[in-house]
């Protein structure tokens, strides 16, 4: 598709990939932009593989098909890397955001020879160090947006603050947490570009 | 009068759900099944967060659903219900039975297909197998044709001229699990538009006793099937009536199917539900390299535009006929039959080839576009031979 970024997502059932995607829709939304964001749903259960994925553009989207070329990937879960093929058809212009503590150079390897840009980020140390367990798709969700430069720093931080007072009404005590797993991955890959 | 748009991002089931909360039904009875779960279970929400004041009946079955929307409706309760694959099949004898009977209940379905092997992803199976019910059956596109198809499903359902059930069609998952843009209108309008249920004859009416559903002797019960099949005939003018006042409102107008780009093409596809939007992005493609092709998006299935198809498309050389949904005949699916017998039936000469395509979520993509139209140029232009019933996207051995 013409003028349009797409999207994909690795995760495993859940890990939140799903719903990142869905926030992520969210967020380019509010730029004024064309959205999709959708799971491919095998047999869902907890810890199987999944793929989600976005299509953000300015003009309307009408393709409702999985995305085989996509500009961007996510890998939510480091060790789907031995088990799923995450770069198939990324362009090489783009770039692959990765959960892990490993540095880039370590994770390259593992990539069938992908020539492109690797975005590390420990979506597990900031998630536990902020909201005390391991939730990795808030980081992931920053280090994305922070990656493909959907929106600023600044105003993307103040977005989801309303999202999440949204999301999470039944418990408040979550918010903080989760805001400061967004800022933290957020510097973090901005550090790193 | 236009009305004021809100722009919003949702998914196809909560746009559905939107609407539901916007028409504010008397009653709605359902059973939840994946993928059309969320709809009843947001409805529910929307209830007991005091949104909306329909009375919600969680029943233990599809068939106590249907069951339940029959009775209520007969008794002069504006009523809907919402399912998807083996739930609107359990529902079979009593989908019979609201059309026969003249209820104009609502059917919000979440296209899903039937086992086995066992799976939960989207084609058609279920709908195309509720095609010779007596339901005025609507497709969609996308989660803002599912809320404007689900809107305008009342004032055509109880019509006096149709007096027939409306299923509202949208692709599972696909379309339902997805979230894209969305333009919603406001409550008022809607409402409005809908307008208030008045039933001429109901049941619970002690000035003007009626029964429902009593036996027929075969002197009368032909009849009551013929007058059920003109009604089924009329509504097609209460259809483009009702779709071009909600044009009105809205902005968006409805026909009985969508022309992209076919006034002037060479080869057409004809194609239903999400789908068509893949079918269109191809087309630009094509065009841009010189291939007049066009899409024919089929939105309503019954009653069925029979001529109207055969006249849209006779300028073509070819058109490729895509079913969802598989007959096993040996002749491919329903659209597959219908759309040559009315080319026939109009004396359009065209070659067809009709496929098969996406069954049990089976990705279509824009790459398997193009290969139908080279399909077609192979036909047409290069005197290749083409099999007249095919499947796309089918693994090979190797694969």
């Amino acid at each position: 598709m013409k003028n349009t970024l797409e999207i994909r997502w690795h995760g495993r059932g859940g890990q939140g990939a799903k719903t990142a995607a869905l926030l992520l829709a969210d967020v380019a939304f509010k730029t004024g932009q064309y959205v999709q964001g959708f799971p491919e749903y095998g047999p869902e259960r907890m810890g199987a593989p999944i793929t989600a994925f976005n299509r953000i553009s300015k003009d309307e989207i009408r393709v409702h098909s999985n995305i085989y070329d996509p500009d961007y990937v996510v890998v939510v879960d480091e060790t789907l890397l031995h088990s799923v093929d995450v770069t198939a058809g990324l362009k090489e212009e783009g770039a692959i955001i990765i959960n892990t503590p490993k540095s880039a150079e370590e994770i390259r390897p593992l990539l069938n020879g992908y020539p492109g840009r690797i975005v590390t980020v420990d979506a597990r140390m900031i998630s536990e160090s902020s909201l005390g367990r391991n939730f990795p798709n808030t980081p992931m969700l920053a280090a994305a947006v922070a990656v493909t430069g959907i929106l600023g720093r600044d105003e993307f931080i103040q977005d989801m603050r309303a999202s999440f007072r949204h999301k999470f009404a039944k418990k408040p005590e979550v918010i903080d947490g989760n805001m400061k797993a967004l800022q933290m991955a957020f510097d973090a890959v901005e550090e790193a570009l | 009068m236009s009305a004021k748009r809100i722009k919003e991002r949702m998914s196809g089931n909560e746009a559905v759900a939107y609407a539901i909360r916007q028409v504010e039904p008397d009653v709605m009875p359902a059973f939840p099944i994946t993928p059309s779960t969320e709809i009843p279970q947001m409805v529910s929400t929307f209830i007991a967060n005091g949104q909306m004041n329909t009375d919600f009946i969680p029943v233990e079955s599809e068939h106590s659903a249907m069951s339940a929307a029959i009775g209520s409706e007969a008794a002069g309760a504006r009523t809907m219900t919402a399912t998807s694959s083996v739930g609107l099949a359990l529902m079979w004898e009593e989908l019979l039975l609201a059309a026969s009977n003249r209820l104009p209940i609502v059917l919000t379905l979440v296209n899903r297909t039937l086992s086995g092997p066992i799976n939960i992803n989207c084609d058609h199976t279920d709908g195309m197998g509720a095609r010779d019910t007596g339901w005025i059956q609507i497709y969609s596109e996308n989660n803002q044709e599912a809320y404007d198809n689900y809107i305008q499903a009342f004032p055509i359902a109880e019509d006096p001229e149709v007096h027939l059930p409306v299923m509202i069609c949208q692709d599972g998952f696909i379309t339902s699990h997805a979230v894209e843009n969305i333009e919603l209108l406001e409550d008022a309008p809607v409402r409005e538009f809908v307008g208030t249920y008045e039933p001429e004859e109901f049941l619970l009416n002690p000035g003007n006793p009626v029964s429902v559903g009593p036996y027929s002797v075969s002197n009368y019960a032909m009849e009551a099937r013929k007058a059920q099949e003109d009604a089924m005939v009329r509504s097609k003018d209460v259809i483009l009536k009702i779709g071009e006042k909600f044009g009105t409102l809205s902005g968006r107008s409805y026909g009985l199917f969508e022309e992209y780009k076919t006034e002037d093409a060479d080869y057409i596809m004809v194609i239903m539900g999400s789908a068509a939007g893949t079918a269109k992005e191809a087309v630009d493609e094509l065009r841009e390299e010189g291939v007049k092709a066009g899409v024919l998006k089929l939105r309503v299935f019954r009653p069925f535009p029979e001529d109207e198809i055969a006249k849209a498309l006779s300028g073509c050389k070819a058109a490729a006929i895509m079913d969802r949904c598989e007959s096993y005949n040996g002749h491919g699916g329903p659209l597959a039959q219908e759309i040559p017998a009315g080319l026939f039936r109009n004396h359009v000469n065209i070659e067809t080839v009709s496929y098969v395509y996406g069954l049990a979520g089976r990705d279509f993509r824009v790459e398997d576009v193009r290969g139908i139209f080279r399909d077609l140029q192979d036909l047409t232009e290069n005197g290749k031979t083409i099999e007249q019933f095919r499947y796309v996207g089918l693994r090979s051995k190797q694969e």
